[in-house]
């Protein structure tokens, strides 16, 4: 059906041309789903952009031939193209809330796409829309059409979005990354129905992807990219099994799964023993009782609903819950961001929550509580650069200065293994891996005895994942640091955390040692996430 | 209660302090000028006696602050005094020089959003190419010519030179009679009465002088335009658009340019406040009897009560000014007034 040939894309930048596609061939038949796996750059998402013609300025394909049911893609006028999107090929995309129209209520949104390809006239267009959104299982489809994209869930967005692409009952459907950002849950409940819709309308599928396990467990065929280039294609189970190259090997390595440990996400050349951490049965962190209230247009919402745990000493932590579980704001209280409504916070035996969090600068806590944030470049001082980051809290806290200060800021490179020679550089000088290292050696900088890490890698492609893991269990060993990881990915939390909490609606409803809580499931909501998780197929030994 | 009306509201609340605090400090300003206006209307052959008499006549020689409440306690009747170079109470002049500055800056916009807008998009949607630049280079030329210069060239080409004007004094020729004061707009009471010969004429005096104006305030109109929309046509949705085969005018004009308007409007909101402020060079240029010229000519002669009436009739604009800004933001982006 679909049918791509030596396809090469360049863009125009500042710096000169850049071959974002470099010669890749691919073929796609009706009714088959078809994986493209390739981390940042890779060139995954401009193939497809580039096949439905819709480029950013300064794109450009160079050679090559896409047909799609015998129309030549490359040379049909941009009039036909028009005709071609929505009805024939469609899209949706990640960030579902940005892919709509923020100001046009989602009905009208779906509408425009029904009354362009005159699959519906102004008099039955709000019929058909609603018939659409009921389509993806949106319940009390009468009433969404009304809604504002504001007012609905991510989930519920991307629902919206799939409704759009899917309105006209096009023949291929290209999935962009389309469930990066959403909760586990919901991301098996949209993967699940876009593939249902794929299945009932015979409908063939590209799902673009990071994610290896994710790929592996919706597409017939996966296709593994790189730099522009495709360097492996097959059947997902043998891809696990048995790659063939390099790169298909590193991925399906990095790629956290049942059976793992943290040292195997690593290429076997690189994987060292493993240090082991001391837990200690002091506890280091005792909360108490914790409530946050927030003041809600409808009454008060209750973030957080009186928890109460402890960390020991040395001991690594997992928080895990989805959007709304009231994860983030636990994690911000405890690094005292926020001020508790009450409740207690125990740190090495005092209370620390008794002291505001404007004030908590000056609290000889604030030296040992340390926090790794989840947007390590938002999390930067765009116009400040490594170094300066590095140094701030040994400038502020510790009073250092000069020779004294450099000194310490290049061992806390060498320690994350960031290079010496990137210490001058701001922000958008470095990659993801790099700034997620500045982040790191920056909250360890004072040598903390807890570290709060909030979805320290949930920005990063797998391989620097990997690393970045890797390097926590290394630091964790060598300081002696406990851990709050708080993370969505249940993987990841399985490979580093001794312990897990599992918090829905503000409250802990599952907790205990990581092996208990993730491998044999008592709690109903435990088990719903874990089997939510996308589980690749166990590797071979290598 | 709806949340908008409840949010309308909430904002006249917040202008009273605002309100206020403008009535104090304009009495404060205009009691720290230089210049005894007790000593200007004496004229200069009069003695200490008469300049004394003419002092306690207009309440100087009370202390500040029992001057303040006097001023006060005439407010709250609606009364602001009267005008001491136009023998007129100063509501009066008000009443008859605010519309005419207002029918002035609000064509002059009009005119100005008219080619401002439409440049902006369509240099958005070509970036790099002659549009761009002609668009660059025409809010450039506009903005860098002081009004008084542009408002005396135009009249020099199209009133001395091809006649096509008519002189450059005032509202109206002095063969007609302004029309029947409904408004204080010439063109809307001239409307009301019927009256298209009274209704061009107006029109006719009005164009050059609003075109001045528009020419000064395309610009930042133009260039917020232009910035709105690229950033408005490089989001994600416009992607979405694009892939589900939407034309491009419903992209351009459906989904880009209204999530546009917010910015725009903003820029729209305070290029009026200066415009307002500023015409006062346009209308001298033009002999407008606008209030510009009015609170010029009163502050150089100390004429309190005219200072004081026009800093408040401009505060409360400004006050009616935001409100509609705001109004016409929850209009546009239900995003807003719901919170």
């Amino acid at each position: 059906m679909l049918s791509i040939k030596d396809l090469s894309v360049a863009f125009k930048t500042r710096k000169g041309e850049v071959n974002a596609v470099r010669g890749i061939s691919l073929n796609l038949s009706k009714g088959e789903t078809l994986g493209i796996v390739g981390e940042s750059g890779s060139g995954k998402s401009v193939t497809s952009y580039a096949l439905m013609r819709i480029l950013d300025a300064g794109g450009e394909i160079r050679t090559g031939d896409v047909t799609y049911g015998g129309i030549d893609l490359r040379a049909a006028s941009e009039k036909d193209m028009r005709d071609i999107r929505g009805r024939e090929i469609s899209m949706i995309f990640q960030n579902p809330r940005a892919a709509l129209n923020p100001i046009r209520r989602v009905g009208r949104q779906v509408e425009d796409v029904l009354i362009r390809h005159a699959q519906a006239t102004r008099q039955d267009a709000k019929a058909k829309a609603i018939a659409a959104l009921e389509a993806v299982k949106i319940n009390d489809a009468a009433a969404r059409y009304e809604a504002y994209p504001f007012e609905l869930s991510g989930g519920m967005c991307q629902r919206i979005v799939i409704a759009i692409a899917l309105a006209c009952k096009p023949q291929l459907l290209i999935a962009d990354e389309p469930t990066t950002g959403l909760d586990i849950t919901t991301q098996k409940a949209v993967m699940d129905l876009v593939g249902d819709l794929a299945k009932e309308r015979g409908m063939g599928m590209i799902l673009i992807t990071h994610d290896l396990g994710l790929a592996s467990q919706y597409c017939d065929r996966i296709v593994v990219m790189k730099d522009g280039l495709i360097v492996e294609e097959g059947e997902p189970g043998r891809m696990f099994t048995e790659p063939n190259h390099a790169y298909t090997r590193k991925l399906v390595d990095a790629t956290p799964r049942l059976g793992a440990s943290i040292r195997s996400l690593l290429p076997p050349e690189a994987r060292r023993p493993e240090p082991t951490h001391k837990v200690h049965a002091r506890p280091l962190l005792e909360v108490r009782d914790l409530v946050k209230t927030y003041p809600g247009k409808s009454g008060p919402v209750q973030a957080v609903k009186g928890i109460s745990f402890d960390i020991n000493a040395g001991q690594s932590l997992g928080l895990v819950g989805e959007s709304g579980s009231g994860k983030s704001t636990t994690s911000e209280m405890i690094v005292r961001l926020q001020d508790p409504t009450s409740g207690n916070i125990l740190f090495d035996g005092h209370d620390i929550a008794s002291t505001p969090s404007a004030h908590f600068m000056r609290h000889a806590a604030r030296r040992d509580i340390q926090m790794v944030f989840q947007d390590a470049t938002d999390s930067l001082n765009p116009r400040g650069t490594a170094a300066s980051a590095i140094a701030e809290p040994l400038a502020r806290i510790e009073g250092m200065r000069g020779t004294k200060l450099a000194a310490r800021v290049s061992d806390l490179a060498d320690l994350v293994g960031l290079p010496q020679s990137l210490l001058s550089r701001f922000p958008h000088q470095l990659s993801g891996g790099q700034k997620a290292r500045v982040g790191i050696a920056r909250a360890i900088a004072l040598e903390p005895k807890l570290l709060i890490l909030d979805e320290p890698t949930a920005a990063l492609d797998v391989s620097i994942q990997a690393l970045v893991l890797n390097l926590l269990v290394d630091l964790r060993a060598y300081m002696g640091m406990s851990y709050l990881f708080v993370s969505h990915d249940l993987n990841v939390v399985r490979l580093l955390c001794d312990k897990v909490l599992v918090m829905k609606q503000g409250e802990i409803v599952d907790h205990g040692p990581t092996a208990t809580v993730m491998d044999k499931p008592s709690n109903p909501y435990t088990r719903t996430l874990i089997e939510a998780a996308p589980q690749p197929p166990e590797p071979v030994a290598a | 209660m709806s949340p908008r009306s409840k949010m309308i509201l909430g904002r006249v609340a917040q202008a009273i302090p605002v309100v206020m605090g403008v009535v104090v400090i304009s009495f404060l300003l205009t009691r720290a000028l230089p210049g005894d206006p007790a000593a200007y209307f004496a004229g200069p052959a009069a003695d200490e006696a008469s300049i004394a008499e003419i002092r306690e006549a207009l309440g100087l020689d009370k202390s500040l602050f029992q001057q303040f409440f006097f001023y006060v306690g005439d407010l709250v009747r609606g009364d602001l005094g009267t005008s001491l170079t136009t023998g007129q109470t100063v509501t009066s002049d008000l009443a008859a020089r605010l519309p005419a500055s207002l029918e002035l800056t609000l064509v002059a916009l009009l005119l100005s959003c008219a080619i401002a807008i439409p440049l902006g998009v369509l240099a958005a949607t070509r970036p790099g190419t002659w549009v761009d630049h002609l668009c660059r280079v025409l809010v450039t030329a506009g903005v860098s010519m002081p009004t008084f210069f542009t408002g005396i060239a135009l009249i020099y080409v199209f009133y001395y030179i091809a006649g096509l004007a008519p002189s450059p004094l005032g509202r109206l020729d002095f063969i007609y009679l302004s029309p029947q004061h409904v408004t204080g707009f010439y063109l809307i009471d001239a409307a009301l009465a019927g009256d298209l010969e009274t209704w061009i004429a107006a029109l006719k005096q009005l164009i050059l002088p609003a075109t001045t104006l528009a020419l000064f305030t395309l610009a930042p109109i133009a260039r917020m335009t232009r910035a709105a929309m690229l950033s408005a046509l490089s989001a994600d949705f416009i992607r979405t658009a694009r892939a589900a085969g939407l034309g491009s005018r419903k992209i351009l004009y459906g989904y880009a340019f209204r999530n546009a308007l917010l910015p725009v409007v903003t820029t729209l909101g305070m290029v009026f406040s200066f415009t307002l402020g500023a015409n006062v060079l346009v209308e001298k240029v033009f002999a407008w009897p606008g209030i510009g010229s009015y609170a010029v000519e009163a502050l150089v002669v100390s004429d309190y009560a005219a200072v004081q009436g026009f800093v408040l009739a401009m505060a409360l604009l400004f006050v009616v000014l935001n409100l509609i800004i705001d109004i016409a933001y929850a209009l546009i982006d239900p995003r807003i007034g719901l919170k």
